[in-house]
């Protein structure tokens, strides 16, 4: 079976490969797709991600696996606008192709039964934590999701996270939708009403430096996803390095989940904004 | 390093060869000074990326090809990791048979181009050479390399492929550098089904990622590569042995073998305090930057952070290749901070004299402890701890020995480190039953480059941990031998 398919894929490489098959708006900024990627369909686990990259003169960019379908042979890609490249990729429509897809990189999510188990998601990083949620769900455990964003308009996947949830708790800064308040507040609300045996939180990086002083508070083993600027994705560059436990590890090949009481989210934050500097 | 010749060609006893010994007598060739690479003007190049070595014309490679006495037992070959038949492609100049030269090279090199500009001649033929015990310059054997593969490049007809009849037994290569490709360039022409697996979105690993374009311009990588795929080579780019495809995935997918030479991935820190401050990176993610995604160039979104004073950490070739980079981004001061002497350093002869001509200075015997911060968590300094040389450690090399108490601050808003690479993991961290050094190598026979793994060969810097094009593709060379015989027997 694997045979016909390798050959198959041959005759892709060239032709359909990248191919975005779907296309869907969640909100102004930030775009579905569904990518033909029938290897990286195949391998991926929770918590892969994939390089990406539009155009030949174009950026390298990490985006976490949201979802697959290894019959269909797609996978798919939740982005978020940020700058030049994001905009490039976003601007995509059925039919035109992604230049590059490489993956799945990194290491993939530990799955088992740990009990209750907080997924809090901020913005569009709820996006690489639905499949987790859902490995999660699968393997028996009691999933409490819990959603946050500025507003309603930026909640996305509610939908697929319900499908897949014990209870999904939804946070919104100006009270637009579900409860008014920061995502910290919806997982304190659960630490203190039930036994929590893990929390595993994906959003941008002072959303989980906050998740992670609040649950260190309270003792509960957490797990962060992280998404730093990397380049080949391979463990090649070392763009991505971050200090956690006082050692330098590299997302790409170490990550891209790390126990989120031991990362330097500050340093994380300023080699963030290594490039938003004026030189 | 022995190694069966395969080049058969232009053997030292055919008749034109006796002839041409005989035209000139040793006092005529010696009496010749060695050829000067012709180059382009320090001051000019720093402002571009163009091929700082011009090659050497015609008739300086008919005159130099002329110096070489054509020795009975050539010392020069036993020099060359790939045993490269030196004075036949050499004599094949000096009749003025460009072309033949060319495919001499070929018999035992599948870059030719590259390895006319990058090996360290000085350190492998060019360093049997004959005249060095007359004490005399060696014949310039790296020149004629290049001469030869730059005429076939350039030459409108391209020599005829004599196809060898395919055997239909499939191999697969992880990697696309040096190592994979010398591999796939000996394997196809035994008739092998060759599939090249390359995890970037370019074929060529580092020779296209790593070497600046004024070393090593990246057409002259490309017309090799295109070379292998006229014989037949596949190349499948943005795949991962291990992560995409697995080691099982290939052998269900009918791959009889596998040769591992995935490169050195994984860039080394020094692990003291600042080393994660804005500004401060790896030597892999600066070239990688600038050469494989075209960062600082009309066309390219990947950006890269410029200095006004850049220190490059490190005192070998991808440091003087960093460091030189680093001025033709605009650098109004770039250094070198080397914790040895100018005589330690493991850099070419030829780069840090390229380097110190286009006015790149060193700071050597200093070692950086810290680097410290401006207001945006970007460098704006480092410590050095200034060194003496000791006694001579297991490299042979003085090792440097920290002067107590001298500690200077220097000052710099870009650090480039670039104190050498670890094996990339992803193919060792894959394969459960693969032996892996503690340095996280892959152990191999050195004879026949197999793994733990009797269809997994491995070659490289993924055995090696950090070593040169050439060596990459003479391993290349052993492993294609040997998985041919173990194939070829069972």
């Amino acid at each position: 079976m694997f045979h016909v398919y390798f050959v198959s894929l041959h005759i892709k490489v060239f032709e359909t490969m990248n191919k975005i098959i779907e296309k869907e708006h969640f909100s102004e900024h930030v775009v579905k797709l569904v990518v033909d990627a029938p290897m990286i369909a195949r391998s991926r686990r929770a918590g892969h991600f994939v390089i990406v990259r539009a155009g030949e003169g174009g950026e390298r960019i990490p985006l976490t696996i949201a979802d697959a379908d290894p019959s269909k042979g797609t996978i798919t890609l939740i982005v978020q606008e940020v700058g030049v490249s994001t905009r490039k990729i976003c601007a995509l429509e059925p039919g035109e192709s992604l230049t590059d897809v490489v993956g799945p990189l990194g290491q993939a999510t530990e799955i088992r039964n740990f009990g209750t188990v907080v997924c809090c998601g901020g913005g569009v990083g709820v996006a690489p934590l639905l499949p987790i949620i859902k490995a999660l769900k699968q393997a028996g455990n009691r999933v409490v999701s819990v959603l946050a964003a500025r507003n309603r308009d930026l909640i996305i996947l509610e939908e697929q996270v319900r499908e897949h949830s014990d209870e999904v708790i939804i946070m919104t800064d100006d009270g637009s939708q579900g409860r008014k308040g920061l995502v910290t507040d919806g997982v304190e609300s659960v630490i203190n009403r039930e036994n929590v045996d893990l929390v595993v939180t994906i959003g941008p990086a002072v959303m989980m430096k906050f998740v992670a002083l609040l649950t260190k508070k309270y003792n509960v083993p957490t797990m962060c996803s992280l998404n730093t600027i990397m380049v080949d994705g391979t463990g090649m560059c070392g763009a991505c390095r971050v200090t956690v436990d006082g050692k330098t590890r590299f997302v790409c090949i170490d990550g891209p989940e790390f126990d989120a009481h031991k990362v330097d989210f500050d340093e994380m934050m300023t080699r963030l904004r290594s490039y938003n500097l004026t030189k | 390093m022995t190694q069966e010749n395969i080049s058969t060609s232009s053997p030292r006893d055919t008749k034109w060869r006796e002839e041409l010994r005989n035209k000139k007598t040793a006092r005529e060739r010696t009496s010749i000074p060695r050829v000067k690479m012709p180059e382009l003007d320090p001051s000019y190049r720093i402002t571009c990326n163009e091929e700082v070595n011009q090659g050497i014309s015609e008739v300086q490679a008919l005159t130099e090809s002329s110096r070489c006495l054509d020795c009975p037992d050539p010392q020069c070959v036993t020099g060359c990791p790939v045993s490269i038949n030196i004075p036949g492609f050499i004599k094949n100049i000096e009749r003025g048979e460009f072309m033949k030269a060319a495919a001499v090279l070929k018999e035992t090199s599948a870059l030719p181009g590259v390895c006319g500009r990058v090996c360290p001649q000085e350190r492998q033929c060019e360093s049997r050479c004959i005249y060095n015990k007359m004490k005399k310059e060696p014949v310039a054997i790296g020149y004629l390399e290049r001469f030869a593969a730059d005429h076939e490049r350039l030459s409108p007809s391209k020599p005829a492929l004599t196809k060898p009849t395919p055997n239909g037994i499939k191999v697969a290569v992880a990697g696309s550098g040096p190592a994979g490709l010398s591999f796939a360039g000996d394997m196809i022409k035994r008739g092998y089904d060759v599939t090249v697996f390359e995890a970037l979105h370019e074929i060529g690993g580092v020779l296209k990622y790593g070497i600046p374009e004024f070393r090593l311009p990246n057409s002259i990588v490309d017309t090799e590569i295109d070379s292998l795929a006229s014989q037949g080579v596949k190349f499948v780019k943005d795949c991962i042995i291990g992560k995409t495809l697995s080691y099982d995935g290939l052998k269900e997918s009918g791959f009889a073998a596998i040769f591992v030479a995935s490169g050195a991935g994984l860039p080394r820190f020094m692990g003291i305090p600042g080393e994660n401050l804005i500004g401060v990176m790896s030597s892999n993610e600066y070239l990688t930057r600038i050469n494989l995604m075209g960062a600082g160039h009309a066309g390219h979104d990947t950006p890269v952070l410029k200095g006004r004073s850049v220190a490059v950490i490190g005192g070998g070739n991808t440091a003087m290749d960093s460091v030189r980079t680093a001025l033709r981004m605009g650098a109004e001061k770039a250094f070198i901070v080397y914790r040895r002497g100018e005589e330690e350093m493991p850099a070419r002869a030829e780069e840090v004299h390229h380097a110190r001509q286009e006015g790149v200075q060193s700071m050597t015997l200093s070692n950086p402890v810290e680097y410290l911060a401006d207001e945006n968590g970007r460098v704006r300094a480092m410590r050095v701890q200034r060194m003496r040389l000791g006694e001579p450690d297991a490299s042979g090399r003085r090792s440097p020995v920290p002067i107590e108490g001298a500690i200077d601050e220097i000052e710099t808003d870009l650090v480039i480190v670039s104190v050498g690479v670890s094996p990339n993991p992803l193919i060792p961290n894959a394969i459960s039953d693969l032996e892996i050094s503690r340095r996280g190598t892959i152990v191999v026979n050195d004879d026949t480059m197999k793994s733990s793994l009797d269809d997994l060969y491995a070659g490289g810097d993924i055995v090696r941990g950090g070593a040169t094009v050439i060596l990459a593709m003479g391993d290349g060379r052993r492993a294609a031998k040997a998985m041919h015989e173990a194939l070829k027997s069972s």
